[in-house]
């Protein structure tokens, strides 16, 4: 995979498969290419070079709702819900776009609610949400597409311990509960390492690294540009 | 006492009339951020459909010569056809355009519907008479309010009762809902946009022809230009509102038509000429106010 912006090359030879039933972390510093790589993924931006599948269907050059509807599902770092409408129907408007009738997105939005502990603010307008619910009902709305790929874009930014600790838990159960690959993006290590069976690093629009977060940790390469030395450096230089 | 409530009942029936052409604009400009002055001539074209093309000032009924029930449907099929037309034809290709683009097609399409009615109606004023039991005033716990009153009053309060169900119970109105608060997010989510869009002009085409039906009661007249006054106070009516939000379109119409008959019953004489310069004058004052309009909407606050 490659994408250049004029001269610039943001993602140079970036070769990444996500299995169905996994959770892959996708890490680097900031600048390494993560979003663009999703945006890639997801269809908000073609690639220069390369080819995105989705098992053996390609879905390069596809408009982004094409994209999702093949069942790539995205979770924004903005949460950007439907403020005016309840949480239950931003996760139903989903499900429905997957195709659901009325009865089973409605029914599909409060088992998912149900599952990550949302039942009570169901009915509540998005309008007046907390910052950590916002973006968990971001998540579950999501996954109400019913996707075979979802893309996480740093769900943990922003929350407390405690709730990063519920979305672990809840990131952990995905692939088994909806039988569907996750590619999570994310700057806490601790959310990282701690769902992830694999962890893919970027650095400079380059692949790093791939393997286990054992493998990753031990990476010299990695130590090298992302965990180690340089963040010292960067830190002595402030 | 009696007066005052006299005049009420006139500027409710004003206001309700408003508030379903207001409706019908902020819910196309929902879904596309058209604002679109076409309804206007929607309007005017339902109302034509009543008649046989004719240079008669007094030309011979074609719809309006049906029964009730039957004279109601077909004009309304009309006004859907002819606003699902013009989404098809003059504002689907311009989907992406910014705003500006879309408001001068309207301004287009509505100058195009204009001189088609003319070419074919020719331009000048008829008269018509539909529904002249309904103009006969009936005694309302002591009250005079002319049957074409209630029957206004009832029917928005039925077309806004519907329109609120069909908001929140349907699929298809809870998918216009996301929409028109972020259509990007909307598509993304697999709302199907051609499907949403072409349902709010399908509503759009309902009011208009319902709105069509109750001016011609109540005027008796048919003229090219009888959309035009309706459209542009709704188009107040929803900015006041706050644009985007239905609840504020309904409310914005209401206040526009109730300030109208108020000031044309309460003001001196010799301000009276100048009565649509006061309703222009309080919708600024509102702006200012509340320079988002009354009812602030998800969408509006997100670009913020």
């Amino acid at each position: 995979m490659h994408v250049s912006f004029g001269g610039i090359h943001a993602l140079t030879g970036v070769d990444l498969t996500v299995r169905r039933g996994e959770v892959m972390g996708l890490i680097g510093p900031n600048g390494a290419g993560k979003t663009t790589l999703v945006n890639v993924l997801t269809g908000f931006q073609a690639p220069t070079k390369g080819r995105v599948l989705l098992d053996d269907q390609p879905l390069t050059g596809k408009k982004a709702r094409d994209v999702a509807r093949a069942g790539v599902a995205r979770s924004f770092q903005a949460a950007r819900l439907f403020r005016d409408m309840t949480v239950q129907e931003n996760l139903v408007v989903a499900a429905l776009g997957a195709g659901l009738p009325r009865r089973a997105a409605e029914a599909r939005a409060q088992e998912i609610l149900a599952w990550i502990g949302c039942t009570a603010i169901a009915e509540l307008t998005c309008d007046g949400l907390s910052y950590g619910d916002e973006r968990r009902i971001s998540i579950a709305r999501a996954l109400a597409m019913g996707p075979s790929f979802a893309l996480l874009d740093e769900p943990a930014s922003g929350m407390n311990e405690a709730e990063c600790a519920a979305l672990m838990e809840v990131i952990s159960d995905l692939p088994a509960r909806f039988d569907c690959g996750v590619l999570l993006i994310e700057h806490n290590m601790t959310v990282i390492m701690g769902v992830c069976q694999r962890i893919h690093v970027l650095d400079g629009g380059r692949s790093l690294a791939e393997g286990t977060p054992q493998e990753v940790q031990a990476d010299p390469a990695v130590r090298r540009a992302y965990l180690g030395e340089k963040a010292d450096q960067a830190a002595l230089a402030i | 006492m009696r007066n005052f409530l006299q005049v009420m009942v006139d500027a409710i029936a004003l206001g309700s009339l408003l508030a379903l052409v207001a409706l019908a604009i902020g819910l196309v400009f929902g879904v596309m951020r058209l604002i679109n002055f076409a309804q206007g001539d929607y309007i005017t074209l339902g109302a034509y459909a009543l008649v046989v093309p004719a240079a008669s000032l007094t030309p011979t009924l074609l719809l309006g010569a049906l029964p009730v029930p039957l004279m109601v449907v077909g004009v309304l099929l009309v006004v859907v056809m002819m606003a699902l037309a013009t989404e098809r034809m003059a504002f689907r290709p311009l989907r992406d355009s910014d705003p500006a683009t879309l408001l001068i097609s309207s301004f287009a399409v509505s100058y195009f519907l204009q001189h088609l009615i003319m070419l074919v109606h020719t331009g000048r004023p008829k008269s018509i008479g539909i529904g002249q039991a309904l103009t006969t005033p009936i005694e309302v716990l002591g009250l005079r309010v002319p049957g074409i009153q209630m029957v206004t009053m009832g029917v928005t309060a039925a077309l806004l009762i519907a329109l609120v169900l069909f908001l929140k119970r349907t699929p298809m109105g809870i998918q216009m809902r996301a929409a028109a608060e972020n259509f990007q997010m909307a598509r993304l989510l697999g709302v199907p946009a051609n499907r949403v869009i072409a349902m709010a002009f399908v509503i759009s085409g309902v009011l208009g022809g319902t709105v069509s039906l109750l001016l011609i009661v109540q005027t008796g007249t048919l003229d090219i230009r009888m959309g035009l006054m309706p459209v542009i106070f709704a188009f107040f009516a929803t900015v006041i509102g706050g644009m985007g939000s239905l609840v504020g379109a309904a409310l914005g119409g209401f206040l526009v038509g109730v300030a109208s008959v108020l000031l044309q019953s309460y003001l001196p004489d010799g301000l009276r000429p100048f009565r649509d310069a006061f309703v222009f004058g309080l919708v600024i004052v509102i702006l200012l106010v509340r320079p988002k309009g009354l009812i602030v909407t998800g969408a509006a606050r997100e670009r913020v």
